[in-house]
């Protein structure tokens, strides 16, 4: 099974339905998968904080849903994150596809990159870098279920080395 | 010149169906608290310019109860993409109003884009929400509002209102305001310990 399809079946057993997303190349089979299966309600919102506040609605709601980005896209967050997100509790589950490492080609990507872990670890919220198939669905799982649990978010950096990353020609 | 806090009264007269109502940050909070504490309230206090993401999440969650975004106009300037987001999605159950004072009255009165210039209502169109509407007095916004909210949507209504400040203040407890609204929504843990 490949590493996409794993990962939205985990998503799917942990009720996750809504995907509030703004596109990248990397999320590509994660995006495709959620727009060709009815269980998942998927979203294009024009900015990450955007689809973090539908998130937050839709859980206060009574669904659960997880906001798909790319590494630059995270930059847009610790309003949100800082004002909405963790002083209100919510489980909001971020997916950030891990751009500005192992063979980046764009300096501010690589930049932008250096500020998500403090920012998440100054902010308290939890990550967890998935760099093996075979170990995802695990720390997924039970990952989502303890910031449920705990009414804590929780963000999944998704590494090159799970997904292949974004590949360029030196020149 | 229309005013907030009495615009707020008056929306909230017309729910009568458990409406969930997202109060956007700042004064357009502190006037729907002040209109009078309903279980499916929810005050923002901070996040600016995500009254309306908010709503929206409401209104896919929950399909069957109509949902009000509040927002001012310098919050919506910040937001403007989640315009488009709603009009591609159209739900039927969102409605959003948009309070326009053409300042950012709470940080000193600094003028917004809407005070000579942008129209939130034409911006609206562009976006995609065709029905998009000026209130042109009390009575029109009355009337705009006499319909049920949990269909019929996306529905957006914008009305210029004076510089009055807030009559109230909020309590500013996230946590706890987060647990309220969801047990309003019938969607919270609360009565596990309710006596």
């Amino acid at each position: 099974m490949s590493w996409s399809d794993a990962f939205l079946g985990t998503l799917k057993e942990n009720d996750v339905r809504l995907v509030s997303y703004v596109p990248d190349n990397v999320l590509k089979p994660l995006l495709a998968g959620v727009n060709a299966d009815n269980y998942f309600m998927p979203v294009s919102a024009t900015r990450e904080d955007e689809a973090v506040g539908m998130v937050a609605g839709a859980w206060m709601g009574g669904m659960r849903g997880c906001v798909m980005m790319q590494t630059s896209g995270f930059g847009t967050l610790p309003n949100v994150l800082a004002s909405l997100v963790v002083p209100y509790q919510i489980p909001a589950i971020l997916v950030i596809s891990e751009r500005g490492t192992m063979g980046e080609f764009n300096v501010g990507q690589a930049l932008v990159a250096r500020t998500m872990r403090p920012a998440l670890d100054s902010i308290g919220i939890a990550h967890h870098t998935l760099d093996d198939d075979k170990t995802m669905p695990f720390v997924l799982d039970r990952s989502i279920k303890q910031a449920v649990a705990t009414q804590s978010p929780v963000a999944f950096i998704l590494s090159p080395l799970l997904t292949g990353g974004k590949t360029f020609k030196p020149s | 010149m229309m005013n907030r806090g009495d615009l707020t009264k008056r929306l909230v007269a017309k729910l009568k169906k458990d409406e969930a109502v997202i109060g956007g940050i700042g004064n357009t909070n502190f006037d729907l608290y002040a209109a009078g504490h309903r279980p499916q309230n929810f005050y923002m206090l901070g996040s600016m310019g995500l009254a309306c993401p908010i709503a929206l999440g409401v209104a896919l969650a929950q399909p069957e109860r109509g949902v009000i975004a509040l927002e001012g106009d310098g919050s919506i300037l910040m937001n403007l993409g989640v315009l488009a987001t709603i009009a591609q999605l159209k739900p039927r159950n969102l409605t959003i109003i948009i309070m326009d004072n053409g300042t950012y009255q709470i940080t000193g009165n600094q003028p917004t884009a809407t005070k000579d210039t942008a129209d939130i209502v034409a911006i609206a169109k562009g976006a995609g929400l065709s029905n998009s509407t000026w209130a042109r007095d009390e009575k029109h916004f009355e009337e705009l509002l006499s319909r049920r909210f949990d269909d019929g949507g996306p529905v957006l209504i914008a009305a210029k209102i004076d510089d009055k400040p807030a009559t109230g203040q909020t309590v500013r407890d996230p946590s706890l305001i987060r647990s309220r609204f969801m047990q309003g929504l019938g969607t919270g843990r609360g009565g596990a310990l309710d006596a």
